[in-house]
């Protein structure tokens, strides 16, 4: 190996002078009964390397210490920061400040219940449609014997469950979606990704016509428009939109009669 | 006053919790759990690189079993971990995997026939035997002799977390979302349940039950830099602490991890040196071979990170604007691996640092990592002084990693914790010794309690502010109860946190409302987190030896003579500003693997008067059963089958060893 003689590669620094950021923030507290939604204004200073969680928190602890926002794996693998920033849903933690004009606008994403601020209550959202769509394995039978070696998988099919199976619910889909904004029930793409991900799985009983009456219906499949703004905002970079494609094309040849009793 | 009911309170939502509600509810009981967030979203998502158990299914983990993991684990620990308890890990964990895989865990799978991997730097084929094609795979890890680390590309954490989450759901176990618990309800000998905050309304709720299970997870926060979520701020450890009668088991063995990305402390998993990444210095030289010729990048992540830093110091760091570090070379692994089973780590390469790893070097340096220690509790998870509080996962210190836990064994510990644990609540509360019989007195008051707290910090005038507190404390954790800790700097980090905790009790804000209120949040917690860091840093002053990953510099040697022992805080009056030390004394004649070197990291030790004796004694008792039934050698150096649930009990079936 030659490695050894390979120049480490240092990150690149920009070089440009570091800027006075202009932050509007959407701020509301909706228990508050004088509270008006408004945009409120923030000026800080710029660093090397600023995410939007770092940028956030330097506003709270020296700005204004009621804003409210959530952040916890500030990884980008936890899901809880979505926004809007500037008018598109994303992960707020991994946003780097220098990717941004000085003029940052942050909303919450909309459809979830607001907590305050940037604050909503995208567990609540999710907990209900995993309730709706039974988001788990329906087990074939009677429970494993542990001590058991496991029922063997096709390598390349664990993989691809688990392309699917990355979502991590952050609600960016749900928040760019036009059909949510116009029915409360839609289950969006983060719905309809986990029906597609349950169908590719063998350990999982439901057959095509039990996942038809989950989500064969407006509220489901059907129901998207396919503006595919969940395909364009997704932080995971999902196939959204192969799978709705193959989630209606599946499901309308169950609504024919034409699909097989098993699984595809 | 509003009281809510329920047989098994669960305070925290990530894997260990949600996998205890699971365990009572399936026996019939009920169970709510608390959580600051969406359980989906809690730390164990961060694990990345995989959960060790020894399936063996793998040709390079071909002779694994639990005797292995069990003699990995107890190295890793430094002789610190309860050998029965490591024991009764090491034979639930391939169950855990199995049962995962059943739930629809994605694990990755074996591909039987040839395949090119990176072993020390050199490309080396190996072949997959046909009989294992489709069982779940296994990858290298730090401190292991076997590959054992069952993964589902790096995202392991994340697909576990989701697949226990929604069991948790198809269960109807209810999840008490953006709740926080401010303080047990006890009454000195039991525990009744936790007085509760609703962070949307600012509301207090007592829950009262049968059993109260912490499940918190670290106290990652209590450092400046760390790889952990920034909900991981010890709060659950604080909870039992604050009782003055439950105890901390070993708060000094801090565990930093080697591969923090610099300067943000981002985790990149172990995985990355489990499959062929190197660690090069400024020069590009691959310096871990010249301190660790043994396991070189896999040594054991105390000995890594300080090999590391020692290396650092030498003058061989790389520089940036932000300081000194180090550099991850995974270039070496190829794209089409890297795309596969380090995704994550490409992701948050491409979005923290601006780098493709698999064109260019990381930068690294170790971040606080994991918390050994925790709520002391014995090997049913329930602790020892207050009677119905149990812990799990890394809140709790049962104790299966000592001094240093291993890669892969606490993504493990979580759900292997989870269902022992769980088994033994629902023993408890299906007992006469589970019934309670409180005073409505005692819950009233305790709510009271901790209003009057709430009320005199949203209308204190106080002239200290609570995040000013907090940074100042992770400042001082991180500068003085680092990798290398030297008893003057831990003089000088008790009285700086001794001083903190004082003016913490001025605090004053300038948000005072009761809803949503970030401000007020920081505050109570800072109150409590300093507390927890001073059982951290009083613990490593007092430990004058080096144990794993506490290791001081002027107590260089590992000393069983005297510190064979496992520390106990306590927080005997809320006005104090020290805890308690007590110690319990390991028992060497009960060891199945009496004290040694560990195979990698200081060869220098001091002895405890009885190892010898021990030693021999198994080497006798191993010379009589060669040749035997491994179970039957085990069985004769320490039983322990008989600790575990009667569920779990039962030997595990591999591809070269047939159930009986």
């Amino acid at each position: 190996m030659t490695t050894e003689h390979t120049p480490p590669v240092a990150p690149p620094v920009s070089n440009a002078p570091l800027r006075k950021l202009r932050f509007h923030i959407l701020r509301h507290d909706p228990r508050n009964p004088a509270s008006v939604p408004h945009f409120e204004k923030y000026e800080i200073d710029e660093a090397a390397g600023m995410t939007l969680f770092l940028a956030l928190n330097e506003i709270r602890e020296k700005l204004d210490p009621s804003l409210a926002f959530d952040f916890v794996c500030r990884a980008g693998i936890c899901g809880s920061c979505g926004m809007v920033v500037n008018g598109r849903p994303g992960l707020a933690c991994r946003t780097l400040t220098r990717d941004l004009p000085a003029d940052i606008s942050l909303a919450p994403l909309p459809t979830f219940e607001l907590i305050a601020d940037l604050s909503v209550n995208t567990g609540k959202w999710m907990r209900g449609m995993s309730e709706r769509l039974e988001t788990w394995v329906h087990a074939l039978g009677e429970e494993a014997d542990l001590r058991r070696i496991e029922q063997p998988m096709d390598p390349d099919l664990a993989d691809r469950i688990y392309e699917l199976d990355r979502c991590i619910e952050c609600g960016c889909c749900v928040a760019a979606c036009g059909t949510a904004r116009m029915r409360e029930d839609f289950v969006g793409a983060v719905g309809l990704n986990k029906i597609a991900r349950f169908a590719l799985d063998p350990r999982d009983a439901r057959s095509d016509a039990d996942m038809y009456e989950l989500v064969g219906n407006d509220d489901g499949v059907f129901g998207c428009m396919t503006l595919l703004g969940c395909h364009d905002v997704c932080p995971k970079q999902l196939p959204l939109q192969t799978q709705i494609a193959f989630l209606r094309r599946k499901l309308a040849r169950q609504a024919l009669g034409r699909s097989r009793p098993e699984k595809s | 006053m509003k009281v809510i009911y329920t047989d098994v309170l669960v305070i925290g939502g990530g894997l260990a919790g949600l996998r205890t509600a699971i365990g009572v509810c399936r026996r019939g009981h009920d169970a709510i759990i608390l959580s600051l967030v969406p359980p989906k979203r809690s730390h164990s998502a961060a694990a990345q690189g995989g959960m060790q158990a020894s399936l063996g299914n793998v040709t390079k983990g071909q002779g694994d079993n639990e005797d292995v993991h069990f003699e990995d684990t107890v190295r890793g620990s430094d002789w610190g971990a309860d050998q029965q308890v490591v024991r009764m890990f090491v034979n639930t964990s391939p169950k855990a995997v199995r049962e995962l895989a059943a739930w629809g865990v994605p694990w990755s799978r074996v591909r039987q026939g040839d395949r090119e991997v990176i072993i020390n730097s050199q490309k080396v084929t190996i072949t997959e035997r046909a009989e294992a094609h489709g069982l779940v795979a296994q990858r290298d890890f730090g401190g292991t002799r076997k590959w054992r680390t069952c993964y589902t590309s790096d995202g392991t954490g994340h697909a576990m977390l989701f697949a226990v989450g929604d069991q948790a759901i198809a269960r109807g176990i209810p999840v008490h979302e953006r709740t926080e618990a401010l303080a047990l309800i006890h009454d000195g000998k039991r525990c009744y349940g936790a007085v509760v905050r609703d962070l949307i309304s600012g509301d207090l709720v007592a829950y009262v039950a049968k059993a109260t299970a912490i499940a918190t997870g670290g106290a990652g926060r209590l450092y400046r830099v760390t790889t952990n979520a920034v909900i991981c701020e010890g709060i659950g450890a604080a909870l039992a602490l604050e009782t003055g009668v439950a105890s901390l088991g070993n708060m000094e063995a801090v565990q930093f991890h080697p591969t923090g990305i610099f300067p943000a402390g981002i985790l990149v998993t172990e995985g990355c040196r489990g499959d062929g990444g190197l660690l090069r210095d400024a020069s590009g030289h691959r310096f871990m071979p010249d301190y660790e010729p043994e396991k070189k990048e896999l040594a054991s992540r105390d000995v890594v990170s300080r090999r590391m830093e020692e290396h650092i110091r030498k003058g061989q760091a790389a520089t940036s604007r932000f300081g000194e570090h180090l550099w991850l070379d995974i270039t070496l692994l190829g794209r089409a691996h890297i795309e596969r089973n380090l995704r994550e780590v490409k992701e948050i390469c491409q979005y923290f640092l601006g780098v493709d790893p698999a064109e260019q070097w990381i930068p690294v340096r170790p971040a606080q990592h994991y918390t050994m220690g925790g709520i002391r509790t014995n090997h049913t998870g329930q602790s020892p002084t207050l009677r119905g509080l149990f812990a799990a996962g890394e809140a709790a210190c049962w104790d299966m990693h000592g001094f240093n836990r291993l890669g892969g064994n606490s993504v493990a510990e979580t759900v292997v914790a989870g269902m022992i644990v769980g088994e033994f609540i629902a023993d408890f509360v299906a007992s006469p010794k589970g019934e309670i019989d409180v005073p409505t007195a005692l819950i009233r008051e305790a709510v009271e309690s901790e209003r009057a707290k709430l009320d005199a910090l949203r209308n204190a005038r106080g002239a200290e502010r609570a995040d000013a507190i907090k940074i100042e404390m992770q400042q001082i954790m991180t500068d003085r109860v680092g990798i290398f800790r030297t008893g003057q700097d831990l003089e000088l980090a008790v009285h700086g946190l001794q001083e903190l905790l004082l003016r913490s009790r001025n605090i004053g804000l300038r948000h005072r409302v009761d809803g949503p209120n970030p401000e007020l949040v920081t505050a109570y917690r800072t109150q409590k987190m300093l507390k927890v860091a001073l059982c951290i840093a009083a613990g490593a002053l007092a430990r004058n030896e080096s144990r794993g990953a506490h290791f001081r510099e002027d107590f260089p040697r590992r000393d069983d003579a005297t510190w064979l022992r496992r520390t106990l805080a306590t927080w005997e009056k809320p006005a104090d500003t020290l805890p308690c030390l007590h110690y319990e004394p390991l028992d060497v004649m009960g060891m199945e693997l009496p004290p040694g070197w560990r195979g990698y990291g200081n060869k220098d030790y001091v002895d405890h008067p009885a190892t010898a004796t021990r030693a021999a004694e198994v080497a006798a008792m191993r010379e009589r059963l060669a040749g035997g039934d491994r179970h039957a050698v085990q069985a004769a150096l320490m039983p322990y089958e008989h600790l575990l649930p009667e569920r779990l009990r039962g030997r595990n079936e591999r591809i070269d060893e047939a159930l009986p």
